[in-house]
C-alpha cells in the first residue's frame, strides 16, 4: 500500500520539476516521514520550507514528498530528485540517514542535509540537529513550580536516546526547584495516534499527576488535560487555539532559519560540510509564550531560557542514575557523543526504561 | 469521579468507535460481501464530521453529515463490486487507500484548529449517582446509539424475516436468486448500513473522542473493526465483547505503565490484540458453531444469470 501510494507522489514531484525546470532558480528539495497535515514534526519542517520560499522568494523554487518511508522508497525518491534537479536536499527523519549517503555517493553536486542522524559519509552531506532538550528542561522548571501533586506525566513514544534524552532533561529541570520532584512516564508505542495518546494522558491524570508533557505528535493529550482542568505542555508546535486556558508553553520545532542559511548558502556557491546541533541560542528551538502561570514562574522560566542562551547545558553534573550511581561528577557536562546515545534514566524518573 | 469510574468511562470511549464501525461491517459480511474499505470510509466520517461542526458549530449536523458521506463513500464500493464486479479484496483496499488520501485534501485547511466537542448528557439526579451514574446515565450520546445498535442488530438479524433474508444471501446468493430474493438489492443495502456505521464511527474520533482533525487520525481503527468481526464468528454480543475487551487492555497497559510495574511497553502495547484474539479464538472454539456463523458466500461475486 505504502509502495503504491508513494509511487503516485513521487510521480507527481516528477510532474511538477519536470514543468519548471532550465531556469536559474536554484531548485531546493525536501522529504518528509508524515504528511504535512500532521501539526506535529512534518508540519514544522514544511513551515521551514515555506519560510524559505518567503525570504528568498524566485532565486529559489522549492519541492517536498510527502509521507515517503523509511526504506528503500526513500532511495528511489532521493535519487529521483537528485535526477530531477535539486540542487539541495533536505532528508527529515532519521531513518533517511543511509539512503541520503547511498545517493550522495552518485550524485556529487547535489548537496544533501539529514536531520537527526550522524552519518556524512561524503563531502556534499550535512547532518543537523537540535537540542529540544534545552526546552524540556524549561518546561520542567514550570512544571515543579506549578504542580501542587509534585509528580508529572510524560506521554512518550520509542524508547531511542532522542526521547530519553527529553525525559531526563525534563526531570533535572523540575528537581532544579523541587529536588523530590517525580516524572511517570507512559509509552504510547507510536508518534501519532490521537486516540492513543489521549487515553494515555486519562490514565495519567486518573493516576494523580497534574502536569502532562509529551513527547508524541498530536493535539490529542493537552485537549484531554483542558477538558480535566490541568496544565500542560504543547509539542512541537503552538497549541494554544486548541487549550487556551491549559497551554502553560509548548517547544516549537523552528527549522526555517536553518533552512534559509542553507538554501541561501548553495544560492551563492558557499555551501561547506557541516554538523549543526542548534538549541535556543541558535534559534532551533523557541519556545512558545509563558502563559497561564503566575508572574515569578514566569520570570524563573525566562531566567532558566536566558542561562541556556547564554551557554547552559542541562545535563551538568551533579547528576546520579535512576539506580542511584554517578554519571555526572559536580560541574562536569555531558559529551554530545554520550547524550545523542542516552539509554538510561536519572534518577526520579518512576518508570523502568524499555531496552 | 473515583478512580474506577474514570477507568471504566475511559473504556466505553475507546470501544465505542470499534463497536460502531465493526457492527456496519458485520451486517455487510453477513449478507455476503467483504468490505476491506473500513478504514477508508472511518477516517471519511471523521474528516466530514469535522469540517461540517466547526462550520456549523453543531456536532449533531457534524455526525449526520459523517454518517452520510459514509454511506455515500461506501455507494462507491458497492457500485464497483455488485454492479460492475470487481473483486472485493482489492477494491476495498483501494477504498481505504482512496479514503485516507482524500481525507486528507479535504481536510488541509482544518488541521490545527480547535475542534467543536459533542458534550456528555446530564440528567439531574441520575447521572450524580455514586459509581454508575456517569457511566449509565452521563455519557455522550453515541454511547447509546452503540449500545442501541448492538440490541438492534442482533434482533434484525435473528428475530426478523427480513433479517432471515439478509443472512440467506450471505450463505447461498445462487439459493437465494432461485428464490427470488432480490440478492444485488440486499447487498447494496447492507453495504449501504456498513458505509453509514463507519462514517459515524470516524466522527465518534474527531467529534467526541479528541475534538480535532488531523490526517490518518483513525490510526487502524478500522482494521480491528474488521479483525474484530472475524475473531467473533459474526456474532453482534461477541463484537460487543470483543471491541469492550479490546478498550479494557488498551487502558488497563497504559494504567500498569503509569503505576510502574516495569513491565516492556513493547509486550503491554501488544497486549490487547493478543488478549482479544486470544479470548474470541476461545469461545469460538465451537467448530460447527462457528461454521454455521460464518456466511458461506463471503467475499464470492454474484452475478444472476438469467
Amino acid at each position: 500500500m505504502k509502495k503504491l501510494l508513494f509511487a503516485l507522489a513521487a510521480t507527481g514531484a516528477m510532474l511538477v520539476a519536470g514543468a519548471a525546470s532550465a531556469q536559474d532558480k536554484t531548485k531546493a528539495c525536501w522529504i518528509y516521514i508524515g504528511p504535512t497535515g500532521d501539526f506535529g514534526w512534518s508540519y514544522q519542517h514544511d513551515q521551514g520550507r515555506k519560510q524559505v520560499e518567503a525570504e528568498l522568494g524566485d532565486k529559489v523554487e522549492t519541492v517536498f514528498l510527502e509521507s515517503v518511508p523509511e526504506s528503500a522508497d526513500a532511495e528511489r525518491a532521493l535519487e529521483n530528485l537528485s535526477r530531477s534537479g535539486c540542487k539541495i536536499i533536505f532528508t527529515t527523519s532519521f531513518g533517511y540517514m543511509d539512503p541520503t549517503n547511498k545517493v550522495a555517493g552518485r550524485f556529487p553536486d547535489v548537496k544533501f542535509e539529514h536531520a537527526t542522524g550522524y552519518k556524512r559519509d561524503h563531502p556534499n552531506v550535512s547532518t543537523y540537529n537540535s537540542k529540544f532538550h534545552e526546552g524540556r528542561y524549561v518546561q520542567g522548571v514550570i512544571a515543579a513550580k506549578m504542580s501542587k501533586a509534585g509528580v508529572a506525566g510524560y506521554i512518550a513514544s520509542f524508547p531511542i536516546p532522542e526521547v530519553v534524552m527529553g525525559i531526563n532533561a525534563f526531570v533535572l529541570g523540575a528537581q532544579s526547584v523541587n529536588p523530590d520532584f517525580k516524572v511517570k512516564v507512559v509509552w504510547a508505542n507510536t508518534w501519532f495516534d490521537p486516540g492513543k495518546e489521549a487515553d494515555a494522558a486519562k490514565a495519567l491524570i486518573d493516576q494523580g499527576v497534574d502536569i502532562i508533557t509529551q513527547h508524541t505528535d498530536s493535539t490529542a493529550a493537552i485537549q484531554v488535560a483542558a477538558e480535566r482542568g490541568i496544565k500542560a505542555f504543547g509539542q512541537a508546535s503552538d497549541m494554544i487555539a486548541f487549550a487556551k486556558d491549559t497551554q502553560l508553553t509548548s517547544i516549537i520545532d523552528n527549522w526555517g532559519p536553518y533552512y534559509v542559511k542553507r538554501v541561501k548558502a548553495v544560492v551563492d556557491g558557499n555551501w561547506e560540510q557541516s554538523d549543526v546541533w542548534g538549541g535556543m541560542a541558535e534559534g532551533h528551538v523557541v519556545m512558545a509564550p509563558y502563559t497561564n502561570m503566575p508572574d515569578d514562574v514566569k520570570a524563573l522560566a525566562e531566567a532558566t531560557e536566558a542561562k541556556i542562551k547564554g551557554g547552559f547545558e542541562p545535563f551538568t553534573g551533579p547528576i546520579k542514575k535512576q539506580d542511584g550511581s554517578d554519571w555526572l561528577k559536580d560541574g562536569e557536562v555531558a559529551e554530545d557523543g554520550v547524550l545523542l546515545g542516552l539509554n538510561f534514566y536519572v534518577a526520579g524518573v518512576d518508570d523502568k526504561l524499555p531496552q | 469521579m473515583g478512580m474506577l469510574e474514570a477507568i471504566l468511562l475511559t473504556i466505553a470511549t475507546a470501544a465505542t468507535p470499534l463497536l460502531i464501525a465493526a457492527m456496519g461491517e458485520l451486517v455487510v459480511e453477513r449478507s455476503g460481501v467483504l468490505n476491506l474499505g473500513v478504514e477508508g470510509m472511518m477516517v471519511m466520517g471523521a474528516v466530514t464530521g469535522f469540517v461540517v461542526a466547526y462550520s456549523t458549530g453543531s456536532p449533531w449536523l457534524g455526525m449526520i453529515a459523517a454518517v452520510l458521506m459514509g454511506a455515500a463513500f461506501s455507494l462507491l464500493f458497492g457500485f464497483l463490486t455488485l454492479t460492475l464486479v470487481t473483486n472485493q479484496v482489492a477494491t476495498g483496499l483501494a477504498l481505504t487507500l482512496l479514503g485516507l488520501g482524500l481525507s486528507g485534501m479535504m481536510g488541509r485547511s482544518f488541521v490545527g484548529l480547535p475542534g467543536v466537542k459533542m458534550s456528555a448528557i446530564y440528567i439531574p439526579g441520575l447521572s450524580d449517582l455514586p459509581l454508575v451514574g456517569k457511566l449509565v446515565f452521563g455519557q455522550d450520546p453515541i454511547f447509546y446509539i452503540s449500545i442501541a445498535l448492538v440490541i438492534g442488530v442482533s434482533y434484525f438479524l435473528f428475530r426478523t424475516r427480513a433479517g432471515l433474508t439478509l443472512r440467506s444471501v450471505g450463505d447461498s446468493h445462487k439459493s437465494a436468486h432461485a428464490l427470488g430474493i432480490k440478492v444485488i438489492a440486499i447487498r447494496y443495502a447492507a453495504v449501504t448500513f456498513g458505509g453509514a456505521c463507519a462514517g459515524l464511527a470516524g466522527a465518534y474520533l474527531s467529534l467526541v473522542y479528541v475534538p480535532q482533525w488531523v490526517e490518518n487520525m483513525t490510526a487502524g481503527r478500522g482494521w480491528i473493526a474488521l479483525a474484530l468481526v472475524v475473531f467473533a464468528s459474526w456474532r453482534p454480543w461477541r463484537v460487543l465483547a470483543g471491541a469492550y475487551l479490546f478498550g479494557a487492555v488498551t487502558i488497563g497497559q497504559l494504567h500498569a505503565q503509569a503505576l510502574g510495574l516495569g513491565i516492556p511497553s513493547q509486550l503491554l502495547s501488544a497486549l490487547p490484540y493478543l488478549a482479544t484474539i486470544l479470548v474470541l479464538v476461545l469461545i469460538s472454539r465451537n467448530r460447527r458453531l462457528t461454521m454455521m456463523n460464518t456466511p458461506a458466500s463471503l467475499g464470492q461475486p454474484f452475478v444472476p444469470d438469467r
